[in-house]
């Protein structure tokens, strides 16, 4: 493995590892893992860090909402076109061009049902190119960004053991 | 009527493992790195395999040998792995664990009177199953110096000659060691000139981080005499579903399965169907897992360095096998664990070779690695 790739497993598994640290588990000095997170974040390979959070733990709990859109293209517009337009909401936290029965699938979060309906008939809807939106509301999430929200699975090994 | 034990129970002493375990479990706020297992849970995929085959009633004994389709991918990773090529049919005996494959090795092998050449320090249970069996042991002690590999100095200095069966383990419990195919011919090469049989658990192979693993088995006129054993506990993290493999010429295959036959029958079922879908499925799991413990390992020994703790580069299993600060191993693990609520083992429990050094398992997550290191900078100012 390159110490580039390296160091991005390390910060995959857990953004917060201090750069000292990350330098001990991939074998390189300080300054090369700096550098490679530096190129990482130039080279837009890495684009953010964020906290993975458990919403039903957060007060006021947000409201988010998985949104199916169809779309037809013209000459002038095309699909990027398109999601630039849609991604500049901040209501929106995730945009995908997927295959299958829709073209995008975008996800919303709002303060409540109301604002991210409200959002959707008003600004997604409207727009000429969307032909199609269908709402899912999210009632209970399992599963973010390869995290389980499960209660994990207890160490039941021996605490000392051949 | 009295329960007296028999002459070769006598010659068997308690685990010193199990003393360790018993210190430990007075406190319930310790980090532990004494653990010998992963501290995964087996890949999804596998154990959704097994609930399976529950589900569907698949829980009859199978052949003595283990399932046929097991059996083929056993040894089509084998022949993957190491270049070794064994018959599914006649050279492959799937067993309840390498623990199983050991005793019936053991036991198929050796006559009262006998001795087993074993390189230490090794797994707690080489020592007294060869002493079960009705064998004498010939400590062959490895070295630091030599980063605890096995070499044709210790094997002759030893008395190893006079064997009749060698028992080597690489990657190591507790020391981390590996060896390299050139490593190994210096063994081979033993063995062949003192007409040895080998036994070699490569339980760890999957685990290792650097180089490529050799088996001994693949060495020039080595295949015929070894007797290679591998299981799903380690890098598949399936510990308790019992489950690993021997794999020998056809006649000692059928030497062992005659002692398997009457006394286990056949391995779990319920653990045949998981590793099925473990070979077929859970490779990346596997990539995955070591990667963790590779960043794990890496971080160890450069906090043992920067402490001043002397550490051979241990490059497989999930151990690391350093120096202890103080002469006396034992005092050593057991202040640490009273002062500082770490668990280490002391090497010497693992036999000759393993004074003055400690086991400590990194199979345990990086956050809790990280506080234990903290933990132990302390207790060393
Ligand atoms: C070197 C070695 N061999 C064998 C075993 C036992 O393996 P199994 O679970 O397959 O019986 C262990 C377990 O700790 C081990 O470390």
């Amino acid at each position: 493995m390159s110490s580039r790739d390296a160091v991005l497993e390390a910060l995959r598994e857990n953004a917060r590892y201090s750069t000292e640290d990350i330098a001990r588990m991939t074998d390189l000095d300080a300054e090369a893992v700096e550098a490679a997170i530096a190129d990482l974040e130039e080279e837009g390979v890495i684009r953010g860090y964020r906290a993975v959070v458990d919403y039903s733990k957060v007060d006021p709990e947000p409201v988010r909402a998985s949104v199916e859109l169809n779309v037809t293209l013209d000459r002038e517009t095309g699909y990027d076109d398109i999601a630039d337009r849609l991604a500049r909401f901040p209501e929106v936290q995730g945009l995908r061009l997927v295959s299958g029965d829709f073209d995008f699938a975008m996800e919303v979060r709002g303060d409540s049902m109301s604002e991210v309906s409200r959002f959707i008939s008003e600004k997604v809807a409207p727009v000429p190119e969307i032909t199609q939106t269908v709402t899912h509301y999210i009632m209970e999430s399992y599963k973010e960004s390869g995290v389980e929200f499960g209660d994990g699975h207890d160490d039941d090994r021996l605490s000392i053991s051949p | 009527m009295t329960f007296e034990e028999s002459t070769r129970l006598e010659s068997v002493p308690p685990s010193g493992i199990r003393k360790f375990f018993e210190l430990a479990e007075e406190y319930d706020d310790i980090i532990s790195l004494g653990v010998g297992e992963p501290d995964f849970a087996p890949p999804w995929s596998a154990r959704d395999a097994a609930i399976t085959s529950l589900e569907r009633g698949r829980t009859s004994y199978t052949a003595n040998r283990g399932m046929r389709e097991l059996r083929e991918r056993i040894a089509a990773r084998t022949a993957g792995r190491c270049d070794l090529f064994y018959d599914p049919d006649s050279e492959v005996l799937v067993t309840t664990g390498v623990s199983e494959a050991v005793d019936l090795a053991y036991r198929a092998f050796l006559d009262p009177g006998d001795a087993v050449a074993i390189a230490q320090p090794c797994y707690v249970s080489y020592v007294p199953g060869a002493r079960l069996a009705g064998a004498g042991v010939i400590d062959v002690p490895t070295r630091e110096a030599d980063d605890f590999k096995l070499t044709r100095e210790v094997l002759e200095a030893s008395g190893a000659a006079e064997a009749e069966l060698l028992v080597i383990c690489y990657p190591n419990n507790p020391t981390g060691a590996t060896m390299t195919r050139a490593e190994l011919e210096p063994v081979a090469e033993f063995a062949r000139e003192h007409d040895l049989l080998v036994l070699s658990d490569e339980v760890y192979a999957d685990l290792t981080y650097e180089g490529e693993h050799a088996s001994i088995a693949a060495l020039p006129g080595m295949r015929e005499r070894t007797v290679v054993c591998n299981g799903f506990s380690k890098a598949y993290a399936m510990t308790g579903l019992r489950l690993g493999y021997a794999m020998a010429p056809p006649e000692a295959i059928e030497a062992m399965n005659r002692i398997h036959q009457y006394t286990m029958l056949s391995a779990p079922t319920t653990a045949q169907h998981a590793a099925v879908d473990a070979l077929d499925n859970c490779d990346p799991d596997v990539a995955e897992m070591r990667e963790e413990y590779d960043r794990r390992r890496k971080f160890l020994l450069s906090r043992f360095g920067d402490m001043g703790i002397e550490c051979f580069r241990a490059a497989g299993a999930f151990y690391a096998f350093p120096e202890c600060p103080w002469d006396d191993g034992e005092a050593f693990a057991e202040a640490l664990l009273e002062a500082e609520r770490v668990a280490v083992v002391p090497g010497n429990v693992f036999g000759a070779g393993g004074d003055g050094h400690l086991r400590v398992s990194y199979a345990t997550s990086l956050p809790q690695l990280k506080r234990a290191m903290n933990r132990l900078e302390s207790f060393l100012e």
